[in-house]
Parts: C-alpha cells; sequence; structure tokens
C-alpha cells in the first residue's frame, strides 16, 4: 500500500536496538507471496541473560520503582497515544508479516491496543491492598507488590493485541519485563520497541527478543531470576513452560488452545447464529484461540442452519489479497500452519467426516498459504477434527436433541 | 452583557475572561440579568462582574443536566466518558498557566500554591477518568434458580456546591467521580470566587462532553445554592463549606424530595507534638498545617498540643519560623502567604484574634494586620490557651493558631477527641506504636503521621462527626456518586 519504514531486526535490551550475541537469524515469510520479508536476528541464551540483567536493574531502579502509579500511567497512555499516531506503519507491518487484512488489522488490532494500554494505565495507581482489624494491638496490612521481572511469550496470531495485553497490566502493577516474540510474525514487535523508548519507559522496563520457542523459550521458562512466566499459544507448550517453571517456581500464567462450543437451540434467532458462529471460526483465517470450532444446532433447525451457513461463507468469507477492501480471509500466518491445517482436514476425510463444504487449499497467483473455509459434517466425537484444536478456517457442525445432551457433548474435551 | 471580559494578570497578559453562565455546553446570560462583583483580595479593587444564576435559572440547568442524563449521556459507553475526562485533562494541562493565575488574581493564594492546585486538579482528573470503565458489580451465587448480579448506576443530575478556598481544586473532587460514574452535573461556584471555574467550563465543550453534562454557574449560597439544595429534579447534592450552611443543605435536602446528600464541612483538627518527635521536622510540618493557604482549610492543623517536655523549646522555634513565612503578593514567586479571601472573612478572624486576647491567652506572634491594603493578616499564634477558650473551640479559619500543653497521651487523645468535629489530625513522633495507637484513637476521618495538609487523590478525606457525611477522594468517592441495583432473574419453572 506505498507505506514506508525502517525495519528493526535486532534485540530491544535497555531501551537500544542490539545485535543478537549469535549470528543466526530467523527468516519472517509474507505468507501471500511465500518470499522472504527480511531477516531478523535470532537471540540466544546470551541475549536472554542480558535482557534479565536489564530488567533486573531496571526492576529496582529509582527512576522505576520509586515512581509513582500515577505516573506509570502517564507513560502508559504515552505509548496508547503513539500507537494511534503510527498505526497505519503498524497495521502494515502486521498485513505483510501475518497476512491477515489490512482494514482488519488498522481499525481492530489498532483500537483493542490503544483501549488496553488506556484501561491499565487507569490501574496503575489503584492497586489497593487491605487493612484487617486484628485487634487494638495489632496493625495488620497488606500491599500488592509487583512479582518483578516477568517473562512473557506471546504467539503469532493476535500479534498487536497480545503484546500489549501482555504487558500493560504487568508494567501497571510496576513489573519489569522480558518479551518473547512469536518467530513466525516478529516485525511489529520490534517496530513498537521504538514506541516504548519514546513513551519515556525508562531503560531495562521493557526489553524484547525475537527468537525460537525451543531455544529462547526454554531460556525464559527454566530462568533462575525470572520470576514469572505469562505464555499464550498451544496447549503442548504450555505444558512444557509449566514444567520448566519449576526451576525456581516460578508463578505462571497460560492462555492456551480452545475447542470452544457454539451452541443453537431452535428457537435462537437463526440469522444471528449464523452471522455469529460464522465470524466465531472464520475471523482471522480461524487462527483464534477462542474460536468456536465445534457449533452444535439443534435438530429442529439444523438443515436450515447450515444452508444459511453455506451461504454466509459464500457471501462474506471471501479469500483474497490482505491488501484488498473486500478481503476477509487471508492465508494461513506460514507454510508450518498451512500443512498443519491440511493435514487435519484429511484426517477428517479419512476418518469419514464429510466435507460440507471447502475443504481444498488455494493460492493467489499460485502462491499463498490460503486455504478454503472448510464445513464438515457427520463427524463423531473421536474423530481428530472433533477433539483437536485445528487452528484454521475449519469448523465441525453437530447436531443434537436435547439441552442435558449438548452439554454433555460441549464439556466433553480438555479445553475449556 | 456581554459574555465575556477583558481581564490580565502579570504573568499571562491580558486575557478573555468568560463572565456568563454556562449550561448546555453554552454561555448564557442570567435570565434576571444579575450579576455579581468580583473581588481582588490583594488590592480590596472589583475585577469584573460575572451573571449571578437565580432560581430560574437552576430551573434551566437541572433541566439540561436531566435531558442529558435521560439521553446521550446515559447511551456513552463508560470508556468513553473516560476519553473525554483524559480529553478535559489534556486542555487543563494546555492551560495551567492562566487557570493559575486567575486563582491567584481571584482567591489571593500565592502564584506558586496555585500552581500546586492546577497539578493536583490534573492529578484528581486524570484518576477518576481510570476509573469510568471500572465501576464493577457482583454476581451473586443465591441458589441454582436464581441469577443474580448488581449493577453500580449513577445516581443521576447532583448539584455540586463547593468553596472558595481551592476554587479549582474542589471544583475537580467534586466533579470528576460524578462524570466518571455516569451522572450529570449542576456545579455552583463560591460567590467570591467565581473565575477560574468560569475559564474552566471553557475547556468542557472542546474536551467532547455532549451538552448538559456538565453545566457551571456563579451564584449567591442563599439564591442558587438554596435553590438546588430544594429543587424536585436534583437526585443529589455535594457540598463543602461550613458546618452550619451544611446543617441548613441536609434540612432542605429533606424537606424537599430526600435527595442523597454528602457534605464536607469545618475542622478544628488537633496537630499533637510529643516529646520524641523529631522537632526540626515536627515544626515545618506545624507551621505549613495552619498557615498554608492563610488557615483557610476545611482540614487545617488549627488547635496544636504539645508534649510538656519540649514545650517552651517548641514554641520559641515555632514562634520564630511562623514569623519567617513570607506573606505578600500573591504574584511574587517567593510568597508563602496572600491575603484572606474577602472583607468579611478578614473581620471574622481579626474578631476571633480580639476573642483571643480578651479571654486571655498569649499572643506568641501576630495578632494584626500586615501592611495597609490587602486583606493581610500576620501570621499569629496563641499559646496557655485553655480548653474552653472561644479561640480553641471554634473553627477561625485564618492564620491563627492555638498552641496547649499536654502531659500523657491518654490526656492529649481526650484533648483531640473533645470536639464537635473530627476532619483532620495529626501525630508527630518517632516511636512506631505511638503513632499507630494514636491514631487509630483519634476521631478523624485523615489522620497524618509526620507530615499534615499531604492529601492525594487516591487517598478517600472526609470528616467524623459534624465535620460532614461521606468520603471524597479514592475509590471512596464512587460511593457518593452510584447507587447499588441488585436484579434477580428467576431461572426457574413455576413455583405457584
Amino acid at each position: 500500500n506505498g507505506v514506508k519504514w525502517t525495519q528493526p531486526l535486532g534485540q530491544f535490551i535497555n531501551n537500544e536496538y542490539v545485535s543478537s550475541s549469535g549470528t543466526d537469524t530467523i527468516p519472517t515469510i509474507n505468507p501471500v507471496t511465500e518470499e522472504e520479508i527480511c531477516a531478523p536476528q535470532a537471540a540466544t541464551q546470551e541475549d536472554v541473560n542480558k535482557a534479565v540483567k536489564a530488567a533486573r536493574a531496571a526492576f529496582h531502579a529509582p527512576s522505576w520503582k520509586r515512581i509513582t502509579g500515577t505516573e506509570r500511567a502517564v507513560f502508559l497512555n504515552k505509548l496508547a497515544d503513539l500507537i494511534e499516531e503510527h498505526k497505519e506503519v503498524l497495521a502494515t507491518i502486521e498485513t505483510v508479516d501475518t497476512g491477515r487484512p489490512y482494514l482488519q488489522n488498522l481499525h481492530l488490532s489498532i483500537s483493542i491496543a490503544t483501549a488496553l494500554f488506556r484501561y491499565y494505565a487507569g490501574w496503575a495507581d489503584k492497586i489497593h491492598g487491605q487493612t484487617m482489624d486484628c485487634g487494638p494491638d495489632k496493625l495488620a496490612y497488606t500491599i500488592k507488590t509487583p512479582v518483578g521481572v516477568v517473562g512473557q511469550i506471546i504467539p503469532w496470531n493476535v500479534n498487536m493485541p497480545s503484546f500489549c495485553a501482555k504487558i500493560a497490566p504487568a508494567l501497571a502493577c510496576g513489573n519489569t519485563i522480558v518479551l518473547k516474540l512469536a518467530e513466525a510474525a516478529p516485525l511489529v514487535g520490534l517496530y513498537m520497541c521504538q514506541l516504548i523508548k519514546q513513551a519515556g519507559f525508562p531503560p531495562g522496563v521493557i526489553n524484547v527478543l525475537n527468537g525460537s520457542g525451543r531455544d529462547i523459550g526454554t531460556a525464559i521458562a527454566s530462568h533462575m531470576d525470572i520470576d514469572k512466566i505469562s505464555f499464550t499459544g498451544s496447549t503442548a507448550t504450555g505444558k512444557e513452560i509449566l514444567r520448566l517453571a519449576a526451576s525456581n517456581l516460578k508463578s505462571v500464567t497460560l492462555e492456551t488452545g480452545g475447542k470452544s462450543p457454539a451452541v443453537i437451540f431452535d428457537d435462537a434467532d437463526l440469522d444471528n447464529a449464523v452471522l455469529w458462529t460464522h465470524i466465531g471460526i472464520m475471523t482471522n483465517a480461524g487462527q483464534i484461540c477462542y474460536g468456536n470450532s465445534r457449533i452444535f444446532v439443534q435438530e429442529g433447525i439444523y438443515a436450515n442452519f447450515l444452508e444459511k451457513f453455506r451461504g454466509q461463507v459464500e457471501k462474506v468469507s471471501v479469500l483474497g489479497d490482505p491488501w484488498e477492501q473486500t478481503t476477509f480471509q487471508g492465508p494461513q500466518v506460514s507454510r508450518v500452519q498451512y500443512e498443519r491445517v491440511l493435514e487435519f482436514i484429511q484426517s477428517g476425510k479419512d476418518e469419514g467426516a464429510k466435507v460440507y463444504m471447502g475443504g481444498q487449499p488455494v493460492s493467489l497467483d499460485g502462491k499463498g498459504f490460503f486455504v478454503e473455509p472448510t464445513v464438515f459434517t457427520d463427524v463423531k466425537p473421536h474423530m481428530n477434527i472433533y477433539r483437536e484444536e485445528i487452528f484454521g478456517p475449519c469448523v465441525v457442525i453437530v447436531p443434537f436433541h436435547t439441552e442435558k445432551e449438548v452439554l454433555e457433548m460441549a464439556n466433553d474435551t480438555i479445553y475449556g | 452583557m456581554a459574555l465575556t471580559t477583558e481581564l490580565k494578570t502579570p504573568i499571562t497578559g491580558p486575557f478573555q475572561q468568560p463572565i456568563g453562565l454556562f449550561i448546555n455546553n453554552e454561555w448564557v446570560e442570567s435570565i434576571d440579568k444579575k450579576t455579581i462583583e468580583v473581588i481582588n483580595p490583594t488590592t480590596e479593587e472589583v475585577i469584573c462582574s460575572v451573571a449571578e444564576a437565580t432560581e430560574k435559572d437552576v430551573d434551566i440547568a437541572v433541566a439540561a443536566a436531566r435531558k442529558a442524563f435521560e439521553g446521550e449521556w446515559r447511551t456513552t459507553t463508560p470508556q468513553q466518558r473516560g476519553i473525554y475526562m483524559f480529553k478535559l485533562t489534556e486542555l487543563v494541562e494546555k492551560n495551567k498557566e492562566l487557570l493559575a493565575a486567575v486563582e491567584s488574581l481571584d482567591n489571593g493564594k500565592s502564584i506558586s500554591m496555585a500552581r500546586g492546585d492546577v497539578g493536583a486538579v490534573i492529578g484528581c482528573l486524570r484518576y477518576y477518568a481510570g476509573w469510568a470503565d471500572k465501576i464493577e458489580g457482583k454476581t451473586i451465587d443465591i441458589n441454582p434458580e436464581t441469577f443474580t448480579y448488581t449493577r453500580h448506576e449513577p445516581i443521576g443530575v447532583c448539584a455540586q456546591i463547593i468553596p472558595w478556598n481551592f476554587p479549582l481544586l474542589m471544583l475537580a473532587w467534586k466533579i470528576a467521580p460524578a462524570l466518571a460514574t455516569g451522572n450529570t452535573v449542576v456545579l455552583k461556584t463560591a460567590e467570591q470566587t467565581p473565575l477560574s471555574g468560569l475559564v474552566f467550563a471553557n475547556l468542557i465543550k472542546e474536551a467532547g462532553f455532549p451538552a448538559g453534562v456538565l453545566n457551571i454557574i456563579s451564584g449567591l449560597g442563599r439564591v442558587a445554592g438554596a435553590a438546588l439544595s430544594s429543587h424536585m429534579d436534583v437526585d443529589k447534592i455535594a457540598f463543602t463549606g461550613s458546618t452550619p450552611v451544611g446543617r441548613t443543605i441536609m434540612k432542605a435536602a429533606a424537606a424537599s424530595n430526600l435527595k442523597k446528600v454528602t457534605l464536607e464541612l469545618g475542622g478544628k483538627s488537633p496537630n499533637v507534638v510529643f516529646d520524641d518527635a523529631d522537632i526540626e521536622q515536627a515544626i515545618s510540618w506545624v507551621n505549613f498545617g495552619i498557615y498554608f493557604n492563610h488557615g483557610q482549610c476545611c482540614c487545617a492543623g488549627s488547635r496544636i498540643y504539645v508534649q510538656e517536655g519540649i514545650y517552651d523549646k517548641f514554641v520559641e522555634a515555632f514562634k520564630k519560623r511562623a514569623q519567617a513565612n513570607s506573606v505578600g503578593d500573591p504574584f511574587d514567586e517567593n510568597t508563602f502567604q496572600g491575603p484572606q479571601v474577602s472583607q468579611l472573612q478578614y473581620d471574622r478572624i481579626m474578631g476571633y484574634i480580639d476573642e483571643g486576647k480578651k479571654e486571655g491567652a498569649k499572643l506568641e506572634t501576630g495578632g494584626g494586620r500586615h501592611g495597609d491594603k490587602g486583606y493581610f493578616i500576620q501570621p499569629t499564634i496563641f499559646s496557655d490557651v485553655t480548653h474552653d477558650m472561644k479561640i480553641m473551640q471554634e473553627e477561625i479559619f485564618g492564620p491563627v493558631c492555638t498552641i496547649a500543653k499536654f502531659s500523657t497521651e491518654e490526656e492529649v487523645i481526650h484533648l483531640g477527641n473533645n470536639s464537635s468535629y473530627g476532619l483532620a489530625a495529626a501525630v508527630h513522633t518517632q516511636d512506631l506504636n505511638t503513632a499507630i495507637r494514636v491514631s487509630n484513637a483519634l476521631r478523624a476521618g485523615t489522620v497524618w503521621v509526620n507530615s499534615y495538609n499531604l492529601l492525594s487523590h487516591q487517598m478517600p478525606f472526609g470528616g467524623y462527626k459534624e465535620s460532614g457525611i461521606g468520603r471524597e477522594l479514592g475509590e471512596a468517592a464512587l460511593a457518593n456518586y452510584t447507587q447499588n441495583k441488585s436484579v434477580s432473574i428467576r431461572l426457574g419453572g413455576a413455583v405457584f
């Protein structure tokens, strides 16, 4: 779209972009053209140690430790302002790196990002402890202190919102951060770092690394001088993070996978249900952790629903170039994800489900990791496509009779 | 009548001062074309006149606030309310020198104190802007057949009457929690100091607030103030000022429509210095505690109790400290104490000084007029004051303090609490247990330990006993402007 920018490729430590201590790079691929966009540097264990050291020093420095919540809020609000100012560039970078349609990035991701910063800025001077009446001879009170140096690992699917949802509350409460970007789509995070500096955050408060989950994610999760880890990603990786966190018993919060049910009763407003369940699974090419990838429809309206759902997909799920205003669905973010989704689709066919619509890969001028919006019916609960998170534009639609039955079916999952 | 007039201050040069009533995002004259003269307390000269709201104007303002409350403000999201408030804060920041200058011109406080007030205004507005989208009720688990939740809804049209001692700051304390929680406001400034509120009002429309959400009027307490207190379409009244007027307002609220009432009234706060206090520090705080804002603070530490072991030493040192306070032109950057706000206040305070002399208290320093123009009073200290003296019992609201000796902790707690007021207090000591025990025992809404007059938008403030009802600032203020609705949704089948 003609937007030009300078893309940082290094690690962000102590408010400076610095070269990684190693020489590896992790090229990031444009999922529409399949071409390399650029090759950001890969962080190493040494970089993690440097970042943690910077974060630890910043945590104790008077410029962060001795300022008030009200002052922290000023930085957070300033960052929100800067994101507003830079929104076209940020949305552009997101589009190039993830293939998500430009207008969705511009209108949704940016407003979520700024709202998150402003919301948590408001909390910064409202972190209350308690006093408890233990009788006249004792003064007992609690204060809520920051955790310390927090490690944060974000996914590639909702880049800006993830980045902001992680750092905003941590900063509001006075922590310092070492954040690992998703190597499949690190560009917008790397760009954001200069805004962090501009917003006035002291050096070392927020440090950002780009590296592989296997190396850098592991290093962060097991680091002996990180006090807490927050991870968003797959359940399998989440389990690994939890295991590694036992190194120093760091606190753990995880936001992992889902196989969320949407339940449509006979008396539902059918058109409204179709509208929302379509958005619920097909947005972002199905790459949302809370996507309603299982839709349960009461038998009385089942046939009708299917037809209307097909119509909605055909009307709304326009696959195409993310720069086009009419595009609803871009490609999957990477070849790995693309192949994974196709494997699931194949397993659905192999296990005997019916492909009600879709099921095929698609390309734009012979390129691109596009997958058709896909609907499976005649699905049985033992099938992979029913049990496992596909993370693509694939939904299973299943009929039910009674409320009791559907609750059992909906709850029959390791996810929630 | 024109709606602005040109004024100037020593630090801003000429500017357009609004002089109308700000109702429905518009500047209007008063219906009966009445005006109030505004006096400069430093020169005793008239600055200008502003429109005076009567009952008729109050009706119009209330109607505008009602329309906004039932209409556009009701459908404005909490997040958007916060955004308007942040925008207003930005505008205050942009205009901070002007606001501070007008404050000094109209109220007489030093320009450095006025700047401090404007800084606190910004902090307060930002703080409550941050609360706007965090007004949360609860869900309550009662039984499986019922889904129960509570909502904290705005009260409605809120009348707010503010005093002249901290015009802008009191305005911010009032409007911020009210707007954040979704109410609409009709605010009456003090007739002695209407100017800064009117400059502030000019920022409201630009900040984006829908018309009628925030209305600012100048008027007399006994006319516009009375009209607001007894108005049948005002849902809540908040007042800061003297206890006798607070009483009148509460009666009017009861007699009319039982509107909700919060009051922040007078005080005669005890400032207690123990033998083991850091004396040098204590003297600074005791000095600040009474002479800050020329003694025109509801929470002023006007009764000073010093333990006998250090009494003489303390009085000598404090006397010197008080004499060193620089009294003079508010626009001089070095001034600490400016004039009292009006002739009336001046006369009242001088009256108390005479009483003190008559009753036999020892005048350590001050006791007279400072200079020969403007309502300036010398920092005054009476010692050897007994508890029954008028100057020990009644709120003077000027740069006059009383000092008495005490021997034991028990005695001073008793003395401190022996008052119909209960707004604030302070304890100066280096013993942790003394600090906690005595602060627990003093019946006051705010107790400072080893400081005085340090307020924060984060910390609740308000009075025990006849010093008021309710708390402002902090999360506590939200309760003044919300009401709880419990909603009980029956999920189960037929019972009857």
